[in-house]
């Protein structure tokens, strides 16, 4: 983004207008729009600015936000035209006007503030937890074994936030309500992808459906404005490749890695400090870890 | 949270609609070919019914075909073909790229999302920019011979 070449190095403070959308659920029909004018000095981000109209011009503002940070994925916001995390877009990257609006494809609770429900709904419906079948899910007695290589197959896509923004810049979700959206088929794909995981066949079905997967049609918009680089347009493709691979009955299929073998009772060597004790006594983690 | 609750609280729904899929704004150059490929598809479908109409002509005689086929010849429609075949080529080498980069070719392995990222759609970039000169090409060719060789 040619955003962020902006290589100058920031002095002073200059006056910027932030432009928020404004609705108020039990008094508008629908949103106006409010002009603030903020003095940003360097560093300053849409989410400082948010906080400074807060604090000095207008105390009804709403919006959402906690870890200030890029971490907690609350604070998605609709800035100059394209969806992104309000705590991590540096005001003065955006010249002069700043217009700041809800993520669209989302209803608005109010005024910035989204409603995520439809993405939440989605990603709780796909199953996004690693599914064992047997005593092991409830009971488990050990870890499982994965390698470095297993890993990386999944590890992106793990970094999601669930900050909502890849749906609201995914244009066959604009007119298809139904679609998974690129957040939940990307974790569809996360974990179905783990070879720690055994629920692949329920969760591929799920998604293999007329407002599935198919709906995608390689738009790109997701991972370009993922803000965590987990690239949920990837994940979609290599997920089509795993369905069709599964209804042709090619490609490798292991079983779930296998649990970890019992304690060998090895002896701690003496220059290795002992383990702190187990947080929960009698667990199969106190057996392992006694000296 | 309760239902009702939850009705008073959110407000219309801000659900683009058409226009997130006719409107790609700021985003990428991926986005913009979406909607050609969509445009063209539908151009392609709109073709096909006009095509059945216009050979169904001849059913009518070798007058009202010969009368459509010299129609065919004004300047309207040679325009009109040109669009159509340049718009053909494009869905079919496009859809040919999205076949592969659907079934997770020419995207690249999942990496770890270090800043700055790099994403498998910068890496699928060449093959876009390959795309557009196949398409380039094919189209000045077919410029070439409907409007310089035909006549
Ligand atoms: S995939 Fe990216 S944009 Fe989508 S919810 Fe996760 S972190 Fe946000
Ligand atoms: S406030 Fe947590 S991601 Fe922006």
């Amino acid at each position: 983004m040619a955003e962020r070449a902006h290589g100058a190095v920031e002095t002073g403070i200059v006056t910027v207008t932030v432009r928020v959308s404004r609705f108020h659920p039990e008094t508008d029909r629908s949103s106006g729009q409010q002009d603030y004018l903020v003095p940003a000095g360097p560093g300053m981000t849409v989410l400082d600015a948010l906080v400074y109209i807060k604090e000095h011009l207008d105390g009804s503002l709403a919006y959402r936000s906690s870890c200030r940070m890029g971490i907690c994925g609350s604070c998605g916001m609709f800035i100059s035209g394209l969806p992104r995390l309000a705590c991590q877009t540096q005001i003065r990257a955006l010249g002069p006007v700043v217009t700041v609006e809800p993520l669209p494809n989302y209803p608005v609770v109010r005024d910035v503030v989204p409603d995520l429900e439809p993405m939440v709904t989605h990603h709780t419906a796909v199953r996004p937890f690693i599914v064992r079948g047997g005593e092991e899910q409830e009971y488990p007695t050990a870890e499982y074994l994965q390698t470095p290589v297993e890993l990386d197959a999944y590890l992106q896509f793990a970094y999601c936030i669930k900050c909502g923004i890849c749906l609201s810049a995914c244009p066959t979700l604009a007119t298809d309500p139904a679609f998974a959206g690129p957040q939940a088929l990307a974790q569809v794909y996360r974990y179905s992808a783990d070879s720690r995981d055994d629920g692949r066949r329920a969760r591929l079905g799920a998604v293999d459906i007329a407002h599935g997967i198919w709906r995608c049609h390689l738009a790109g918009a997701c991972t370009e404005a993922c803000p965590k680089g987990v690239d949920p347009a990837l994940a979609i493709q290599l997920l089509k490749r795993l369905i069709v691979a599964d209804v042709l009955g090619i490609g490798r299929r292991r079983g779930p890695a296998p649990v970890a073998p019992p304690d060998m009772q090895a002896q701690r060597r003496p220059d290795i400090p002992a383990a702190p004790p187990a947080t929960v006594p009698g667990g199969s983690g106190a057996q392992k870890n006694q000296p | 949270m309760a239902e009702a609750a939850r009705r008073v609280q959110s407000g219309p729904p801000k659900r683009i609609g058409v226009r997130g899929w006719v409107y790609a704004g700021r985003y990428g150059l991926d986005r913009y070919l979406y909607i050609l490929q969509r445009a063209s598809g539908l151009g392609l479908i709109l073709y096909l019914f006009l095509h059945i109409y216009e050979t169904g002509i001849r059913l009518r005689g070798e007058a009202a075909w010969s009368a459509t086929m010299a129609l065919f010849r004004t300047p309207v429609f040679v325009v009109f073909e040109f669009i159509l075949f340049a718009g053909f080529v494009f869905h079919a080498l496009n859809g040919l790229r999205l076949i592969f980069a659907e079934l997770g070719w020419l995207l690249g392995p999942p990496t770890r999302p270090v800043y700055p990222y790099r994403t498998s759609i910068r890496r699928h970039r060449p093959w876009v920019y390959a795309l557009m000169v196949l398409t380039g090409l094919f189209v000045a060719l077919a410029a070439w011979d409907i409007f310089v060789l035909l006549d």
